[in-house]
């Protein structure tokens, strides 16, 4: 327990400290909300409380998903080596980073709804803070697997193949436009992805539906991505240990 | 302090370590010498629970290798041979962390990373990151990060290499001082064998993953009619160690 607090305490610290890449990967999202989320408000599709649940999800990609991007500097310079000589179990070695992560991404989800609130999203207070819980919740999940990726692959490989990801993920997820909209085909692709559950799930909290199935589905496969993930990245840490 | 049987590492086709049996007691320096790719990093890794053995066993400051390796991480240190530190980060903060992982509280750990660096001749760095560092003061901090937790046995991988003459005579004064003052066993690997030749109490000779000869420097010289280890390791392997430890 006081591993896992010094390990987060730590990185916390490393991330505050360094505002730039907190800006940077929750740019992406912000700009949608300002350049894009004015367009789609006008567009009949939905409100900005449809909108904003859809870039959360999209944060969660570009920030928790990319969180892996630091553990490939880790690895290289020996860090990595030096806390697993500790006698720490390597799933607080995972933990600790991941709830840094979750952490990151929860100031920077609540900047978003915040900006949201200025621009005219209006949602249940309840609603908000429910959906906060649930990105954390995927959040756990997405860092989880982006630090088993980035120790998986070729390091010089992990930037540009996860951004790459990013990009069909979120459009898949329905983060941007509703997938009632899609054709079939589309929507059961679409499917196939957790992140369209979260982001429904998430749509129902902002429109306060707290008993829909769509909330239900998204906490459902939230957590099953997070147990998913944390087991993973686990298995990935403890990989060639005596 | 180590005891290894049969210890072996096959990556893929390559066999890196090819059956290693080694007894290493309290106290002693021991120098495990060999070419670049002698299989000296990965019978390290194993030792430290870093890297499983395809076969083998050993019981390390008196775990069970495989039973245990929680109870082995707790009484080693190891110093990689790349070192340990990001360069963008403050080392103190590092530091501290290391030692709060290995239990000791905040206040704990500062006042041990301040000791620790005053007596490694590397007072008031906390705040410095290794940018602004020789390779000498690098090393001495790879060390200081292996030793927050007072280990009874401290492997060191290649701590000299690519230092100057005089950074090297003081990384071996500081390792002596460690033995002597807290009875530190030292595990070392190195291909300078003059230096090897001057420090350690014992060595072994490991070559394409086998050792090839063990015994005290001046043991394996009179056993080879040598004058110096190098002249030894001619003798075993057939080779001037220079050319294989090209980097
Ligand atoms: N992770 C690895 N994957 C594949 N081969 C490896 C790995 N680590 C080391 N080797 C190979 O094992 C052999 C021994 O390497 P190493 O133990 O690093 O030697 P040394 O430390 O004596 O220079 C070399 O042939 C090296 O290429
Ligand atoms: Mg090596």
């Amino acid at each position: 327990m006081t591993a896992l607090a010094a390990l987060t305490g730590h990185y916390l610290r490393v991330s505050f400290g360094n505002k730039f890449s907190l800006v940077f990967s929750a740019l992406q999202p912000f700009l949608y909300l300002v350049l894009f989320g004015p367009l789609f408000q006008r567009s009949g599709v939905g409100s900005w409380a449809v909108l904003v649940p859809g870039l959360l999800v999209q944060l969660g990609l570009t920030s928790a998903g990319m969180a892996g991007f630091t553990i490939v500097f880790d690895q290289r310079f020996g860090v990595l080596e030096r806390l697993r000589v500790t006698p720490v179990s390597r799933v607080t070695l995972l933990l600790g980073r991941v709830l840094r992560d979750s952490v990151v991404l929860l100031v920077q989800a609540a900047t978003i709804i915040v900006a949201g609130y200025a621009l005219g999203l209006r949602a249940p207070i309840a609603g908000v803070l429910g959906a906060l819980l649930l990105i954390t919740v995927l959040s756990v999940g997405l860092a989880s697997l982006s630090y088993t990726a980035a120790l998986t692959i070729r390091q010089e490989l992990f930037a540009p193949v996860m951004s790459t990801l990013v990009v069909p993920l979120m459009l898949l997820s329905g983060a941007l436009l509703p997938m009632s909209l899609a054709p079939a085909w589309l929507d059961v692709v679409s499917r196939l992805t957790p992140f369209r559950y979260a982001v429904e799930g998430l749509r129902a909290l902002f429109a306060g539906s707290y008993t829909s199935p769509a909330l239900v589905w998204g906490v459902v496969v939230s957590l099953a991505f997070a147990v998913l993930g944390v087991t993973l990245g686990t298995k990935r840490f403890q990989r060639e240990n005596a | 302090m180590i005891h290894a049987r049969g210890l072996t590492k096959t990556f893929g086709p390559v066999e890196a370590v090819r059956g290693i049996d080694l007894d290493v007691s309290p106290g002693e320096i021991v120098g495990f010498l060999g070419p670049n790719g002698a299989g000296k990093t990965t019978t390290l890794r194993m030792l430290t629970t870093l890297l499983r053995p395809t076969s083998g066993a050993a019981t390390v400051a008196g775990a069970d290798l495989f039973a245990d390796p929680a109870a082995v991480r707790r009484r080693i240190g190891y110093v990689a041979q790349g070192g340990a530190f990001a360069p963008f980060s403050a080392v103190g903060e590092e530091l501290v962390l290391q030692a709060r992982l290995y239990g000791l509280s905040g206040e704990q750990a500062r006042e041990r990373v301040t000791t620790l660096l005053a007596e490694l001749d590397l007072p008031g760095v906390e705040e410095r990151t290794t940018v602004t560092m020789s390779g000498g003061q690098k090393r001495r901090l790879d060390i200081a990060m292996g030793l927050l937790h007072r280990p009874e046995l401290l492997f060191l991988d290649e701590p000299t290499t690519g230092l100057d003459p005089q950074s090297r005579a003081n990384l071996w004064d500081h390792v002596r001082r460690l033995r002597e003052r807290d009875g530190l066993t030292v595990f070392l690997t190195t291909h300078y064998l003059e230096e090897a030749d001057a420090l350690c109490d014992r060595v072994l000779i490991i070559d394409h993953g086998r050792i090839v000869a063990a015994g005290t420097p001046d043991e394996l010289k009179s056993e080879h009619g040598a004058r110096t280890l190098d002249d030894v390791f001619l003798a075993v392997t057939g080779r001037e160690l220079r050319e294989g430890a090209a980097a």
